[in-house]
């Protein structure tokens, strides 16, 4: 069965491109670029090369981009370094849909000693940069803030709340694993102090990200170790992967402008189409300002997990935040943040996806969703003569 | 991804018996929208009393939905005396079995037939029995205490599998793990304050401690100790044999005996030295 991948925000398949550049260094250059003999050395200019590309999709210089295993680490050292440079802080602002890499790290430093304020969002999933305002303190430590939401795709305003958080002179971080390579970015234009981006979502390996660290930032290493990346991150460097990550960006920043164009076309067909087709459905978050590959839409009386199962019988990957499907018995806290209604955050679906997408793909979900969505609903019994259901669980 | 079994997959992709019986005898509604899954079941007698129809609507999973589709099939034919008699682990094992996380899908189909049943007999709607315990998910200690035994469940992680208590805030965790214990006959430890103390208890407590847990390590390696007085909270001891010249005693003194004083006697003890 042909597999339908509608699922790039939660990861993508490699660029042959990017494999293709990698694989020499699994074999014929395995060296260690910190090694004294030319076998190895040689290995360092190739990650002058890739840091070279990645700095350049972001607008940064390469001194300023740190290699690390995955967003997650990105995130951890951002806030981490924030914190240890500013010793006398112990506030933290961030939001209440950030991704668990960086929530679960804030609700952590929560129960050590530190003030957290997670900023509310509206119903459009969008911030009110009035509630930062009043947050932001002379013990704000750090502000971490994500450019582009994981499951709605919303983008918030980082251009603004970079430039609110500066003129405090606070330091701003930025997790942004879903914008880097959909939308364009420039660190240039825009004082974010820190940035983190993860390989695998823009089609380099799993198991690579990178931190951008605006020079003059207070940093300090959360890996601790040998004196690669500057002393700012120990460790042997993943060498192939630096490689791809480099490679992947080069590409991405090529295709910027297919992404924003045919991609955005596609996924606006696809949204479209589900909308017209299928009766009692919504899209979650403001569609204004997103990211041109992303939908969550909200199917009411019926439930994420067996529209996944469903479309699965079609080859069709998709992701929902539904509480079933995480192993959670909660729907995701964006959509919970957000004040989707219990009717349809448990239906709730995310498509995300990529320059490998096709037409004739978009055209099969929309052809095949409207059954499986007809068929569940024959089956649940709040679908029928009463749309009504009793607001809490008995 | 769940693992979900080929006859779980089978029962959610063909679900049997779906709708509603008409002019049915027994009916049960369990679950709501926003609680993710619900199920409504309804079934009709024949003449000998036994179930000649069932059907079900189920909002939920796909082992939901599966596991309302099993129960419809294991029961048609059934008396209500021999229906009554399925546990969830049934409907459960009819499928080959379902992930522990998703174990509370066969319960809402056990709940549901005895409504169903209770509605036939023109029982009473049973009231909610017992004290909410999990306000997530409206669950009572009642409900709990029957998954803890009829499952032999051990951990929270469990009791949230089976009947999703637990699974919101987590801020039931504690009374969950005390109904755990209760069941298993287990006395409840966390939280306990440490008993009030007479001086004479705690003298003789930290004699005990000594000679029970303290010397026998120490005399492994040929060292001792003597209990000389307690003053207040404070324990004071003389170290013989190898302990007096080791230059690492006032370590043991401290990180050893003085933690297990504080473990077994009360945390409020200092140890010192007699020279």
């Amino acid at each position: 069965m042909k597999v339908i991948y509608a699922d790039n925000n939660a990861t993508t398949q490699v660029a042959p491109e990017v494999l293709e550049e990698m694989v020499p260094y699994f074999h014929d250059l395995y060296g260690n670029p910190s090694s004294m003999h030319s076998f190895g050395g040689q290995v360092a200019g190739e990650l002058k090369e890739a840091r070279e590309r990645v700095a350049r999709l972001i607008g940064a210089t390469p001194e300023e981009i740190l290699f690390t295993s995955c967003g997650t680490e990105s995130d951890n050292t951002a806030i981490r370094a924030a914190i240890a440079s500013h010793p006398d802080k112990k506030h933290i602002i961030t939001t209440r849909v950030e991704h668990p890499a960086v929530k679960n790290l804030c609700e952590h430093l929560g129960g050590h000693g530190y003030r957290v304020t997670f900023l509310p969002v509206d119903r459009q999933g969008r911030l009110d940069l009035e509630h930062l305002h009043k947050a932001l303190s002379n013990d704000t430590a750090i502000v971490t803030i994500m450019w582009a939401n994981n499951e709605t795709g919303v983008l918030f305003p980082v251009d603004e709340i970079a430039q609110l958080v500066r003129e405090r002179g606070i330091v701003f971080h930025t997790d942004a694993v879903q914008a880097v390579g959909k939308i364009p970015i420039d660190v240039e234009q825009i004082p974010v102090d820190m940035l983190s981006l993860s390989g695998h979502k823009l089609h380099a390996p799993k198991g690579i990200g990178a931190l951008y660290v605006r020079k003059g930032t207070k940093f300090s290493p959360f890996l601790i170790g040998g004196h690669q990346e500057k002393g700012r991150r120990g460790g042997t460097e993943n060498v192939a992967s630096i490689v791809g990550l480099g490679k992947a960006c080069e590409l991405a920043l090529e295709h910027l402008e297919e992404e924003n164009e045919r991609v955005k076309l596609l996924r606006d067909k696809l949204e479209n189409g589900i909308l017209k087709r299928i009766p009692n459905a919504m899209v979650n978050g403001d569609r204004e300002h997103r990211l041109p590959n992303t939908t969550s839409i909200s199917f009411e009386y019926v439930e994420g997990e067996a529209i996944l199962l469903m479309m699965n019988e079609f080859g069709i990957c998709a992701s929902s935040g539904s509480a079933c499907t995480s192993g959670s018995l909660e729907p995701s806290h964006v959509l919970r943040a957000m004040g989707v209604p219990f009717t349809a955050a448990h239906g709730s679906i995310r498509f995300s996806l990529s320059i490998y997408n096709t037409e004739e793909e978009i055209d099969f979900i929309i052809e095949k969703l409207p059954s499986i969505i007809q068929r569940l609903r024959e089956l649940s019994p709040f679908w029928g003569e009463s749309k009504t259901a009793p607001p809490v669980c008995s | 991804m769940w693992e979900y079994t080929d006859k779980v997959k089978d029962h959610f992709l063909h679900p049997r018996n779906v709708g509603e019986v008409e002019g049915a005898d027994g009916m049960g509604e369990v679950g709501s929208l926003a609680c993710g899954d619900a199920l409504k079941l309804t079934f009709k007698l024949d003449d000998e009393k036994r179930i000649q129809d069932i059907r079900f609507k189920t909002f939920g999973c796909g082992s939901a939905i599966a596991s309302s589709s099993a129960l419809t099939e294991m029961v048609k034919g059934m008396t209500l005396e021999e229906a009554e008699k399925v546990t969830n682990q049934d409907i459960a094992d009819y499928l080959g079995g379902l992930p522990k996380e998703k174990m509370h899908c066969s319960v809402m189909g056990r709940d549901a037939l005895e409504k169903a049943i209770a509605y036939y007999r023109g029982e009473p709607e049973k009231k909610l029995e017992g004290e909410i315990v999990c306000e997530c998910f409206g669950v009572t200690d009642v409900e709990i205490e029957r998954a803890v035994r009829e499952n032999n469940l051990t951990g929270v992680e469990d009791v949230t599998g089976y009947t999703k208590a637990g699974g919101g805030c987590e801020s039931c965790h504690e009374k969950i793990q005390e109904i755990i214990d209760k069941v298993h006959g287990k006395p409840h430890v966390a939280g306990r304050k440490p008993p009030q103390l007479t001086n004479i208890q705690k003298i003789q407590l930290i004699q005990e401690t000594l000679e029970r847990e303290v010397k026998p390590s120490l005399q492994k390696d040929g060292g001792d100790i003597e209990l000389i007085d307690v003053d207040g909270n404070t324990v004071l001891v003389k170290l013989r044999g190898t302990c007096a010249t080791c230059v690492a005693s006032q370590v043991t003194l401290k990180h050893y005996v003085e933690s297990k004083l504080r473990e077994m006697v009360t945390p409020e003890l200092v140890v010192e030295e007699v020279q």
